[in-house]
């Protein structure tokens, strides 16, 4: 039986900290028990809030107050006073305005979460991902109902075209168009595919979409079986998430217990199912062909297209794709309404992004925006600004098919045409912000170095053309770039954009190519003046040891892994400059500031 | 060919099927409970089946980062070098757990204790740097933290 408890305390139980609040959990419900508060408090296990930064965070409903970096010995208080007293921990408060020194007690008081707009992350943070009650409680498939008794597949199709939702896993190809191919196309079986290998270094979104609402991933692709006529769906989600793979498994059982998957669901004619298949670890298998591949159990390798999947896809049969996040608008369209949808956002990009902001900002996490929102907004207002008063340099969109743009487009608005027109692309939603310290030269490198390993080697451009990049920016970094290799990395890299079979391969330039438009001089300076502007590529640094700042204590020369250091005890020592590897590690241990990096 | 590979893998075939398509589950299967996938293997499971040839599989075992040909050490760590972490110097932790352990990246310990590997993102970016242990995420490592972590797990300096 169901208790009507008062309270509820959700802590957050994203995979990030779900360990340590595991242990958390245990000891709240030890106090709840020894203060005798057993009738009154539910404790729920809540998926990732996004604010991890300020984590591990409890939130009390339905008081909705946020308590932050909350620590064991802080329950008992909590559970006294707050529940028990009435009165807030105010200690524990979100306290992140230093100028005015004022509170934040309620959730969306913070400006990281009200200058959001939640629609895919509606659920997160706020119902439990494991109880498909929850789900229930909070409209949950209520959608798929409406859908099977009152729109026709065609209508269903219709509304997602009216909506304008647009493919969130980069490309932007308009959902509604996609499905009215699959559902045109013949074919005997059809199948439904999440693509939830999501790969690109700095993204996390899906993985904390499905871990903090599962269920709507699922409600959201039995609706769009049913307007394309499919009758098995496959989730491809990397074995890297163990949590969101787990609470999967756990809605996709209780969805078959109620009759929302399998025969004849919900008493109608239509029936389908979702089974699961675990990425074994190919960034290529983000690309919709390679991922094909992948599921029929072959080497991860994009085809050219067309034919589109929508026409001869998994097994050769009508396959449609689409990313989590786009799985997770569709219930929201159907519920709200198209119209409400495309009322959001800018002109030709509607509804809203997840981003995954993370790097030299304040406040790192997950963050959902409207459309149309400006990048200064998202870097300063929700994330808070720089991390210890640096500069802003660059943001990094797209991950490593994406590129990096410098301050002058802090106003751009966020949709897919307006970050393209300024060099880098949305990508699926990876954010980094980089300060001044962060040298673009190695940024590119570090791109570069990861397209070029996960290039699968069949077409020539990606994988020969990949690899002369990086040689040449590897040069670049060590000191050895040669008068014409910024001219060798553009023609090389139009022409691997030009020529590459798939995605991975076309947009692998990208972040060479916006470096290079943006940071040029930080090019030249490597090449020419064989420095790194901000002392980050290790073979360009010199290490000189100041004598009159010198007391010759030895610590320096004790550290040296080359024994490059000479000199006697008190006396000011000197580095022999052929033999110095430029570690660095003199220049961390010294500690009397004797030496300088140039 | 040992018989101990013969049974597997007429029990592997039975649990997955004799489908090109079961091809990844069935190699999944042998990394998680093998540690890695021993070639006889996939030589005994070719040699009974209709459908999975041994190139094909090896084919496959080659080309995703999954599976490994050598048994790993008791303790997998994941040193992730993702944008968030490189930015915020994950460059410097992979050198430290390389040093403590003098060994290279996807490198096992002669002692078979550990085994160091590099992750392109285990997103959790805002807890950059970070490193997975046994599936456990470590958060925010610093130089210093690394030794204390790797002593966590047994390893004595």
């Amino acid at each position: 039986m169901k208790k009507d408890y008062k309270y509820a305390i959700s802590v957050c139980a994203g995979s990030k900290c779900v360990h340590l609040n595991n242990e958390l959990i245990d000891i709240i419900l030890k106090e709840i028990q020894r203060q005798g508060l057993e009738d009154q408090v539910k404790v729920t296990k809540s998926a990732c809030l996004g604010y991890c930064e300020e984590g591990p965070l409890l939130v009390i409903h339905p008081d909705n107050i946020t308590y932050a970096r909350v620590q064991k010995d802080d329950i008992a208080e909590i559970l006294s006073e707050h529940i028990k007293n009435r009165r807030w921990v105010t200690r524990l408060l979100f306290h992140r305005d230093q100028i005015a020194n004022s509170f934040f007690p309620q959730f969306g008081d913070v400006d990281f979460f009200g200058k959001q707009y939640r629609i895919t992350l509606r659920n997160c943070g706020v119902i439990d991902p494991e109880s498909i009650d929850d789900y229930l409680a909070y409209r949950g498939y209520e959608a798929l109902a409406k859908v099977l008794t009152v729109f026709s597949p065609q209508q269903v199709i219709d509304e997602i075209k009216r909506s304008g939702l647009r493919g969130r896993g980069g490309g932007g190809f308009p959902t509604g168009v996609k499905w009215q191919s699959g559902h045109d196309a013949v074919g005997d079986v059809k199948y439904m595919i999440c693509n939830a290998d999501e790969g690109d270094p700095g993204a996390f979104m899906d993985r904390s979409a499905i871990e903090g609402d599962p269920n709507t991933v699922i409600e959201g692709m039995i609706i769009g079986g049913y307007a394309v006529g499919a009758s098995k769906g496959i989730v491809y989600i990397r074995a890297e998430y163990p949590l969101a793979i787990k609470r999967l498994q756990i809605a996709i059982a209780q969805a078959r217990e109620r009759n929302l998957l399998g025969n004849n669901i919900l008493g109608s004619e239509f029936s389908f199912d979702i089974d699961l298949r675990l990425g074994a670890g190919a960034f290529v298998c983000g690309e919709e062909t390679a991922l094909i591949a992948s599921i029929e159990g072959k080497r991860g390798m994009p085809k050219p297209r067309p034919p589109f999947p929508t026409e001869k896809g998994l097994f050769d049969k009508p396959t449609v794709i689409n990313n989590v996040e786009t799985w997770a608008n569709i219930p929201v369209i159907i519920l709200d309404g198209a119209e409400h949808f495309a009322s959001m956002g800018t002109e030709k990009s509607k509804g809203t992004k997840v981003f995954a902001l993370a790097g030299a900002v304040r406040n790192t996490g997950l963050v959902e925006v409207q459309m149309g929102t400006t990048l200064r907004e998202i870097i300063f207002d929700i994330g808070g600004g720089i991390r210890d008063d640096k500069a802003f340099k660059a943001v990094q969109t797209g991950g490593p098919s994406g590129g990096c743009l410098p301050s002058q487009y802090l106003d751009t608005p966020i949709d897919y045409n307006s970050l393209m027109a300024a060099g880098s692309i949305m990508g699926s939603g990876g954010m980094i912000v980089m300060d001044e310290t962060t040298c673009m030269v190695d940024i590119a490198k570090f791109f570069l170095d990861f397209t070029q390993n996960e290039s699968c080697g069949k077409c020539t451009p990606c994988r020969e053309g990949t690899k002369r990049m990086l040689e040449i920016l590897i040069r670049i970094t060590e000191g050895a770039g040669q008068p014409d290799d910024i001219d060798k990395l553009l023609r090389l890299g139009t022409m691997i954009q030009k020529s590459s079979l798939c995605g991975l391969g076309k947009a692998s330039p990208n972040p060479v190519l916006s470096t290079i438009k943006h940071f040029r001089h930080e090019y030249e300076a490597h090449i020419f003046d064989k420095k790194c502007p901000t002392k980050t590529c290790k073979s360009l640094l010199t290490y000189t040891i100041l004598e009159d700042k010198c007391i010759g204590c030895g610590l320096c020369k004790k550290n040296c892994p080359v024994k490059c250091i000479s000199g006697e005890k008190k006396y000011s020592h000197s580095i022999n400059q052929a033999d110095c590897i430029h570690c660095g590690v003199c220049f961390s241990t010294c500690k009397f500031e004797a030496i300088i990096r140039e | 060919m040992t018989p101990q590979w013969n049974d597997l893998a007429s029990e592997l075939l039975q649990r997955f099927g004799d489908e090109t398509r079961y091809a990844i589950p069935i190699l999944q299967a042998i990394q998680t409970e093998q540690g890695y996938i021993p070639i006889p293997l996939l030589e005994a499971i070719a040699s009974k089946a209709q459908h999975l040839q041994a190139n094909q599989l090896y084919g496959v075992a080659t080309f995703y980062s999954q599976f490994t040909f050598t048994p790993k050490g008791k303790h997998t760590i994941k040193v992730c070098m993702g944008t968030a972490c490189f930015v915020k110097g994950a460059q410097q932790i992979v050198d430290a757990f390389k040093s403590a352990l003098s060994i290279e990246i996807g490198e096992t310990t002669p002692d078979k204790l550990f085994t160091l590997q590099t992750v392109a993102c285990l997103g959790c970016c805002s807890l950059a740097p970070a490193v997975m242990i046994d599936g456990h995420v470590h958060g925010q490592v610093t130089q210093e933290s690394v030794a204390a972590l790797l002593k966590a797990k047994g390893f004595n300096l």
